[in-house]
């Protein structure tokens, strides 16, 4: 390759930008409002789906009603039905994808590893055994949310501290994921513990039930809740994009850059532990969207975190969305959303893997 | 501009170089040259403050860096590290926007006069039909092309270059060198590199630091201390050291291995 001017046309020449649509600067607003739209036909036809039947344009009108004085033109079942049943869980599916994607988005970038979840150090584990913990002690649905929440916090900082400990010398990055990986080992032993001192007639399934993840019993309340967290540290990571890009090329580069990495990593870390944390204590753990989305993302709109991590929003809403969907319509009976993720998930992850190597290598 | 005294560094409590002192003005190209694991990476690291310094002075127009900021430090310093493969496949417009970060913070991103920046870096170094292209996919040496930029875009005083030619062929290392030098002249920049090689010193750089076995160091003209002695002692081999005369005139110094 010539290093040094070039006067022929090279194949990587300017021109390039106008054919290659999948990075032109001009087709990304396009993405983002085809993909907005996709979520917002998703949203509508999510009212729809489920045994009582409820139109459409119906459900639509019932939204707008709360809005516009309309005259109703539908009975007081089906407003209760769109308004106290599913709208919470619709909200609920918006929330929690995007905050698993984000996180898992942002996890990726800062470890330079596009397999990591945002389960990687620890948080999931961690609110497992505080919901699980809760689930033992009897508490209701806030305490079992709380302890969840709380635990999976105390999960992270656990990881942090050990890493910060050990990391004097080496990759401090992977410290920090092996620190993970034995602290979320370790909580998944504690939750196992708690099982095995549960009551095995109801105690037993009601943890083993919250771990597998629903969005069923979800209401506004709660939703609420777990609103400020999620927003606010996907507003912190969108407003850090450019920052997460620099991160990517290692530690000591991104400090040569001028980078304060160790400042840097520890706000990603709290923004992604506080965005996951209060999305698994309203959902129980909700496997693969983390890793899944964000390589979606990627493939669509290039590695560029200021566009990966809003496109990551707004397709780990419409996934996670589109699946709970199938989730409580596909049998009689309603399967647990963690394990539907899983089993549509992971061939469709699969299948990416084979078909396209764009976005990593 | 750039003064070190009596610097000691290594890692942990391990010590690695002992009792470094050089002084480095703009414009001027100094040579870094040594066998391998003799500690030039953990000199470049300790100057770059990525490890602690075990003793002596780092000063920057005669203020000790020791406790300044990152930012800062980027102002002044830029990074020029070996090229390698980042994860994920970034244009290399945005690999050269990403020098600007210690000019625009945290929470921003480049705007118009950092892109204006960026690809006058791009310009300098005649890369700028690659803005568009995957950093990932374009070649080793237009990668190191790509980090030279990105160190320019950075706008600093000082350059830092670890080993900038090694894994690239023959033209490109030349070709390589020859911007360096003309952007340490037109950037004003004064310039740290390594490079195994001791023709590239000889035919470069401004001055030359070499590092024996033992870890002794010498610094001055290129031919005053690249000897057919320090060769041999350091690496083993025997040289010749001859003074030529090249077509347009200039005296230059070229090393010729002895043969059998």
């Amino acid at each position: 390759m010539d290093a040094g001017s070039r006067s022929a046309p090279a194949p990587h020449a300017p021109a390039a930008d106008a054919t290659d649509g999948r990075h032109g600067m001009a087709a990304l607003p396009l993405r983002f409002v085809l993909l907005l739209l996709a979520l917002g036909v998703i949203f509508v036809v999510s009212f729809a789906v489920g045994r009582y039947p409820v139109a459409p344009g119906t459900a639509l009108a019932i939204l707008a009603s709360q809005v516009v004085p309309l005259t109703p033109t539908w009975d007081g079942n089906t407003e209760t039905v769109v308004l106290g049943i599913r709208l919470p869980r619709i909200l609920a599916a918006l929330l929690v994808g995007a905050a698993l994607s984000v996180a898992g988005a942002a996890y990726q970038g800062l470890f330079r590893n596009p397999m990591v979840s945002p389960g990687i150090l620890g948080v999931s584990a961690g609110a497992g055994f505080g919901a699980a913990l809760a689930i033992l002690f009897g508490y209701g649905m806030v305490g079992i949310q709380l302890m969840a929440f709380v635990w999976g916090l105390a999960a992270v900082a656990t990881t942090w501290a050990i890493g910060a400990a050990i990391a004097r010398r080496g990759d401090p990055v992977l410290v920090m994921v092996l620190a993970g990986i034995v602290v979320g080992t370790l909580f998944t032993a504690f939750v196992s513990l708690v099982k095995f001192a549960a009551d095995p007639l109801d105690t037993l399934p009601a943890i083993t039930f919250w771990l597998m993840g629903s969005l069923a019993s979800i209401d506004m309340p709660d939703l609420a809740a777990a609103a400020l967290p999620i927003v606010l540290g996907i507003a912190a990571l969108m407003a850090m994009g450019w920052t997460l890009n620099v991160l990517c090329f290692g530690d000591e580069e991104a400090r040569a850059l001028g980078l304060e990495t160790g400042r840097v990593r520890l706000l990603v870390i709290v923004c992604a532990t506080l965005v996951t944390a209060a999305a698994v204590a309203i959902s129980g753990i909700i496997g693969l969207v983390g890793l899944v989305v964000p390589h979606l993302a990627r493939m669509l709109v290039g590695p560029d975190h200021r566009v990966l991590i809003p496109v990551s929003t707004v397709m780990g809403g419409g996934f996670l969305l589109a699946v709970d969907d199938f989730a409580r319509s596909l049998f009689a009976v309603e399967i647990p959303l963690g394990i539907v993720t899983a089993i549509v998930g992971a061939p469709f992850f699969l299948y990416l893997l084979r078909h396209s190597r764009r976005g990593w290598n | 501009m750039l003064e070190i005294h009596h610097l000691h560094c290594g890692y942990g409590h391990r010590a690695v170089l002992a009792d470094i002192g050089f002084t480095l003005r703009e414009g001027e190209l100094l040579c870094l040259l040594g066998p391998n694991g003799v500690g030039k990476t953990t000199l470049f690291k300790t100057i770059l403050g990525l490890i602690p310094r075990q003793g002596g002075q780092i000063l920057i127009d005669g203020e000790d860096v020791a406790h300044w900021p990152r930012p800062r430090l980027a102002r002044w310093i830029g990074y020029v590290p070996q090229a390698h493969t980042p994860p994920f496949p970034f244009r290399v417009r945005d690999v050269v926007a990403m020098g600007r970060i210690a000019h625009h913070g945290l929470f921003a991103s480049p705007g118009a006069q950092d892109r204006r920046i960026a690809d006058a870096a791009l310009d300098a170094l005649g890369i700028a039909a690659l803005g568009s292209a995957c950093y990932t996919e374009i070649s080793g040496g237009e990668r190191q092309l790509v980090l030279i930029a990105r160190a320019l875009a950075q706008q600093p005083h000082i350059l830092v270059m670890d080993e900038p030619t090694s894994n690239l062929d023959y033209g490109n290392q030349l070709k390589v060198l020859a911007h360096v030098r003309r952007v340490a002249v037109e950037h004003e920049l004064a310039v740290i590199l390594t490079t195994h090689h001791p023709d590239h010193a000889l035919m470069y750089a401004t001055r030359a630091l070499v590092l024996d076995r033992d870890k002794r160091h010498a610094i001055g003209e290129p031919e005053a201390v690249i000897t057919e002695s320090y060769l041999r002692d350091t690496y083993g081999v025997a040289t010749e050291i001859h003074a030529i005369t090249r077509r347009d005139g200039r005296r230059s110094h070229l090393c010729v291995p002895a043969v059998g």
